[in-house]
C-alpha cells in the first residue's frame, strides 16, 4: 500500500467530497491501484520521447478579437440556486 | 543584528483587448453585474474555450518588450482551487511551458542603476468579483458575485527576488507599467485593477544569501501601497526576528486605512493547485519568423527613447526619464520638437504648467486642448519675443480652458509685448513721477528698489512690456 489514511482524508478534502469512515478502506485500495498501474507505465523506457502537451495533433487554434453577444442576465443567473440585483449569491466564504 | 530585504514581485496586467480570453464576450470596465458572461466563461459543462489571437500577439510583445525569451511552444494548463470568483473552480493559466521566461528590466534608483530579472511571463483568466454583505470577507453571511471580469485576459509578470528596498519595488513596478504602455498592450488603469502586483517580502542578515521565510501580500494596485506594505512588512518582520521569533510564511493583507499589513489566518493548509494541461487547448506553436515579425513592431522603448533625448536634444538625465515615463508624454515632447519648439523650452513647459494643469485636472494628456503644436507655437512667439514669459502663462491658461491657438488669443487679448520704447517710456516717465520714495532711495544708492520700479511698470503695462528694456530705461531715466 502507497498511501495512508491521511492522504484519502486529503484527496477528498481537494475534490471537496465526504467520505464516511467505513469506505476509505475501499477508496484506499482503489486509489493505490491507480498509483501502482502508474508504477507499471513508468518502467516504460521514454528517453528521446517528446512530452505530449495535447493529444491531437493540433496547434495554433485561435479567434480573431470580435464581439460576440453575451448571455442575457436572466438567462445567465436562471441555474443560480440564490440571485440578488443580477449578482449571483454565495453564502459565507470564510468561516 | 542588521537585515535586508529580499522582494520579489508578481503582477498582473489585464491586456486590452476587446474580448475575453477565451470566448467573444466584451471586456469593458464597468458594465452592468454579469452582463458580460456567456457559457464558456460561467464554466458551463460542456463548452469549448478559444483563445483569443489579440492575447497571445500582446503576451509575445510584452514578452520581448521586457527582453524575454519567447518560448516557441507553449502551452494552458488548469490551476485547480475553489474560491467563488471562479466558477470553473480551475483557473486557465501557464504553468510549465510558459509564453515567455527568462527577461530583465533595469531601474534606476537614487541615481544607481540595477538590473532586475524577470523569471517568465504568462498568459491566464481574470477571476470575476466579490461584493461582499457585512463590511470584510470574515463578518459576511454571504457574497454576491459578479462575473463580468472572469476570464478577461491578463499576463503575470513574475520577478526574480532581485530588490531589495520598497524603493527599488516602487521603481520596477514603474518601469513595468511604463513599457507595456509603450508598447500598447494594457490600459494600466492601477485605479481599475488593470495593473496590480503580488508582492513577495523576506528578511535576512546582511551578508547571508539563505533566503528568510516569506510573506506575501496581494493585490496592491497602486505604487504608494506597494511602497507602504512593504515598509510595513520589512518592520514588522525585523521586529518579530529581534525579538527571537519565527516568520510564518503566510499572506497578509494591507489594510491602506489602518497602515498595516493583517494576517489572514488561513485555517487551510498550503494551497495544492494540482495543475494539469488543458485538455480543451492546443499548443500555441511559434517559429523564428513570427517571433521577429513582432519584435519589428515593437516602438522605441522608453530607455531608448531617454537616452536619444539627452543625445539629441541635451535634456538632463533627469528630465528625460520624466518625459520618457509615458510614451503619451514622450510622443508629445517630440510633436513640440517637431513643430519647431526648443527642446529645452518645451521639456520645462511639458513638466511644469502642463504637467500641473493636468494633474490639478486629472485629465490624461489625449484630453488636452493644448495640443502640442499649439505649445509649439506659443513658445515660438515666446522665443521672438511677441510674448514674455510672464504673458506666456496667460495664454498657456487661455489655450487649455478654449482650445483657441496662441496667435487668436495673443492677437484677441492684446497681449503682444510692447517693445516700442517710446510706449514703454510714457509708462517708465509715470512710474518715476508717482513713486518718489524709491526713486529718492535708488538714487541714494540703494540698488534694490529698482525692483520695486520695474514691477510697477510691468503692473502698469499688464506685464506686456519687455523686461529687459524696462530695467534698461529706469536705469538710464534715474542714472
Amino acid at each position: 500500500m502507497k498511501l495512508t489514511e491521511k492522504d484519502v482524508d486529503n484527496v477528498a478534502v481537494l475534490s471537496r467530497l465526504s467520505i464516511p469512515q467505513e469506505e476509505k478502506a475501499k477508496y484506499m485500495k482503489q486509489i493505490d491501484d491507480f498509483l501502482e498501474y502508474g508504477d507499471v507505465l513508468q518502467q516504460v523506457d521514454t528517453q528521446g520521447v517528446e512530452p505530449m502537451a495535447h493529444i491531437l495533433p493540433l496547434k495554433n487554434v485561435f479567434r480573431p478579437d470580435e464581439v460576440k453577444p453575451s448571455l442575457d442576465r436572466k438567462l445567465a443567473l436562471s441555474n443560480a440556486p440564490e440571485q440578488e440585483d443580477g449578482y449571483f449569491v454565495v453564502p459565507q466564504i470564510i468561516e | 543584528m542588521s537585515y535586508e530585504a529580499v522582494i520579489g514581485l508578481e503582477i498582473h496586467s489585464e491586456l486590452k483587448t476587446k474580448t475575453k480570453i477565451f470566448c467573444g464576450c466584451a471586456t469593458g470596465f464597468g458594465a452592468e453585474q454579469n452582463t458580460h458572461v456567456c457559457p464558456v466563461c460561467l464554466g458551463l459543462p460542456g463548452v469549448l474555450p478559444v483563445v483569443n489571437r489579440s492575447v497571445v500577439e500582446y503576451a509575445i510583445k510584452a514578452g520581448l518588450a521586457l527582453n524575454c525569451t519567447i518560448n516557441k511552444f507553449s502551452k494552458f494548463d488548469r490551476k485547480n482551487y475553489y474560491y467563488p470568483d471562479l466558477p470553473k473552480n480551475f483557473q486557465t493559466s501557464q504553468y510549465d511551458l510558459p509564453i515567455a521566461e527568462h527577461g530583465y528590466v533595469d531601474i534606476e534608483v537614487g541615481g544607481k542603476q540595477k538590473r532586475i530579472r524577470i523569471t517568465r511571463i504568462h498568459m491566464e483568466e481574470d477571476a470575476g468579483k466579490l461584493v461582499h454583505s457585512g463590511t470584510t470577507i470574515r463578518d459576511s453571511s454571504s457574497s454576491k458575485v459578479d462575473y463580468n471580469r472572469t476570464g478577461v485576459p491578463l499576463i503575470e509578470i513574475v520577478s526574480e527576488p532581485d530588490m531589495r528596498t520598497p524603493e527599488e519595488a516602487r521603481a520596477y513596478m514603474e518601469k513595468i507599467k511604463s513599457i507595456l504602455e509603450y508598447i500598447d498592450v494594457s490600459n494600466c488603469k492601477m485605479e481599475e485593477g488593470n495593473l496590480r502586483a503580488d508582492v513577495n517580502v523576506s528578511l535576512r542578515p546582511v551578508g547571508t544569501e539563505k533566503l528568510g521565510t516569506k510573506t506575501e501580500m496581494k493585490n496592491l494596485n497602486s505604487f504608494k501601497m506597494i511602497e507602504s506594505a512593504l515598509s510595513y512588512e520589512i518592520e514588522r518582520q525585523e521586529d518579530v526576528l529581534e525579538d527571537g521569533g519565527e516568520i510564518i510564511q503566510e499572506t497578509r493583507t494591507w489594510d491602506d486605512g489602518r497602515a498595516m499589513t493583517v494576517s489572514m489566518r488561513s485555517k487551510e493548509k498550503a494551497q495544492d493547485y494540482r495543475y494539469m494541461p488543458e485538455p480543451d487547448l492546443v499548443p500555441i506553436v511559434l517559429t523564428d519568423e513570427d517571433i521577429e515579425k513582432f519584435r519589428a513592431t515593437l516602438p522605441e522603448l522608453p530607455d531608448a527613447r531617454r537616452a536619444r533625448l539627452v543625445k539629441e536634444h541635451g535634456l538632463s538625465e533627469y528630465d528625460a526619464a520624466s518625459l520618457t515615463a509615458s510614451r503619451a508624454m514622450a510622443e508629445y515632447f517630440d510633436a513640440a520638437v517637431s513643430a519647431g519648439a526648443d527642446a529645452k523650452l518645451a521639456a520645462n513647459w511639458i513638466m511644469g504648467e502642463l504637467s500641473k494643469h493636468l494633474n490639478s485636472s486629472d485629465m490624461a494628456l489625449s484630453d488636452s486642448a493644448v495640443k502640442a503644436k499649439m505649445l509649439a507655437e506659443m513658445l515660438g512667439l515666446l522665443e521672438k519675443g511677441t510674448i514674455s514669459s510672464k504673458i506666456a502663462k496667460t495664454v498657456f491658461e487661455e489655450m487649455w480652458q478654449t482650445g483657441k491657438n496662441p496667435g487668436v488669443i495673443v492677437e484677441e487679448k492684446g497681449l503682444v509685448q510692447i517693445t516700442d520704447t517710446k510706449e514703454i517710456e510714457a509708462i517708465v516717465d509715470k512710474v518715476i513721477n508717482d513713486n518718489p520714495k524709491p526713486v529718492a532711495d535708488y538714487r541714494g544708492g540703494n540698488a534694490k528698489s529698482i525692483g520695486f520700479l520695474v514691477g510697477q511698470v510691468m503692473k502698469q503695462s499688464k506685464g506686456k512690456a519687455n523686461p529687459a528694456m524696462v530695467n534698461k530705461l529706469l536705469k538710464e531715466k534715474l542714472g
